[in-house]
């Protein structure tokens, strides 16, 4: 079986989790072996993922954590008050 | 440590939140886009959470509860309000086509020392913000916060195959929409022409 380009667009995410069938994660190697346009897509999908993910780029607003807490000791002395 | 808290041992209770106070802001802000109402409603989802410990059964993970009991508050707050369009007419459904990629020639690593960079951050975060919230949710879930597809299912109430549909469309958008951005921004060396090649 030969994949098409197409194909392996559909496969990226379940290969860049290890989760594809062994068949066809081999036929999507041999396909990125040799398409440096899929190659591509394939680096920037993982790259944009661990960058995105990164905690600097989502961070709690200042002072979240603070409010939260004090929130809580409130609610937990309302509940020992009871 | 529950167990400490339900005996009696309150302020345990501060120490059990702390690992999963991002996770449950970052689900919030993924229902409402906006900084203030997710602070409430991850406040809120937290005292809940401390009223009803004694129903969290062990067999599930605290944190997966945790988002459950998030995910529910945000959508009462939104119905609530009813500023919240139906899910079911605003997000498209998961057979909703496929999504291509953008097409590269070649990838050249962006290092993750770039989000220290506040267009870049700035960048990022409009891209995941603007995924529909059907694929931002899973997104967030899997990605963000590295729970397992099989956890990521169970606190969206989904089956597996739809988080993992869900996350391949997330990420083809966001590979789509940030690739040329990213590349634009970042380019690599430039490039020498040689004459003999």
């Amino acid at each position: 079986m030969v994949i098409k380009c197409k194909h392996v667009w559909g496969y990226i995410s379940d290969y860049l989790d290890a989760a594809l069938p062994e068949d066809i994660r081999l036929e999507v190697q041999k396909h990125l072996d040799h398409c440096e346009i899929c190659s591509a897509i394939l680096d920037a999908t993982r790259n944009i993922i661990i960058i995105t993910a990164d905690e600097r780029v989502f961070e709690l607003p200042v002072g979240f954590s603070e409010r939260l807490h004090a929130r809580i000791e409130m609610e937990l002395e309302e509940i020992e008050g009871h | 440590m529950i167990a400490s808290i339900l005996a009696g041992d309150t302020r345990l209770y501060h120490d059990l939140i702390r690992p999963h106070e991002r996770s449950v802001y970052m689900m919030a802000l993924s229902f409402v886009k906006n900084e203030a109402d997710a602070e409430d409603i991850a406040q809120e989802a937290f005292l809940k959470a401390l009223r009803n410990l004694s129903t969290f059964r062990a067999k599930s993970k605290f944190s997966t509860w945790l988002i459950s009991i998030t995910l529910n508050e945000a959508r009462s707050r939104l119905r609530r309000q009813a500023i919240v369009r139906m899910e079911s007419l605003d997000d498209p459904p998961d057979d909703g086509g496929v999504v291509s990629p953008a097409l590269l020639r070649d990838w050249r690593e962006i290092p993750s020392e770039a989000v220290e960079r506040q267009e870049i951050c700035q960048m990022l975060r409009e891209a995941v913000i603007s995924l529909p919230t059907i694929y931002r949710q899973v997104f967030q879930l899997r990605d963000v916060e590295e729970l397992s597809v099989q956890e990521t299912a169970e606190a969206l109430g989904i089956s597996v195959p739809s988080v993992k549909v869900r996350l391949h469309r997330a990420r083809m958008m966001l590979q789509k929409q940030l690739s040329p951005l990213l590349k634009s921004v970042i380019p690599g060396p430039k490039r020498r022409w040689l004459p003999w090649l």
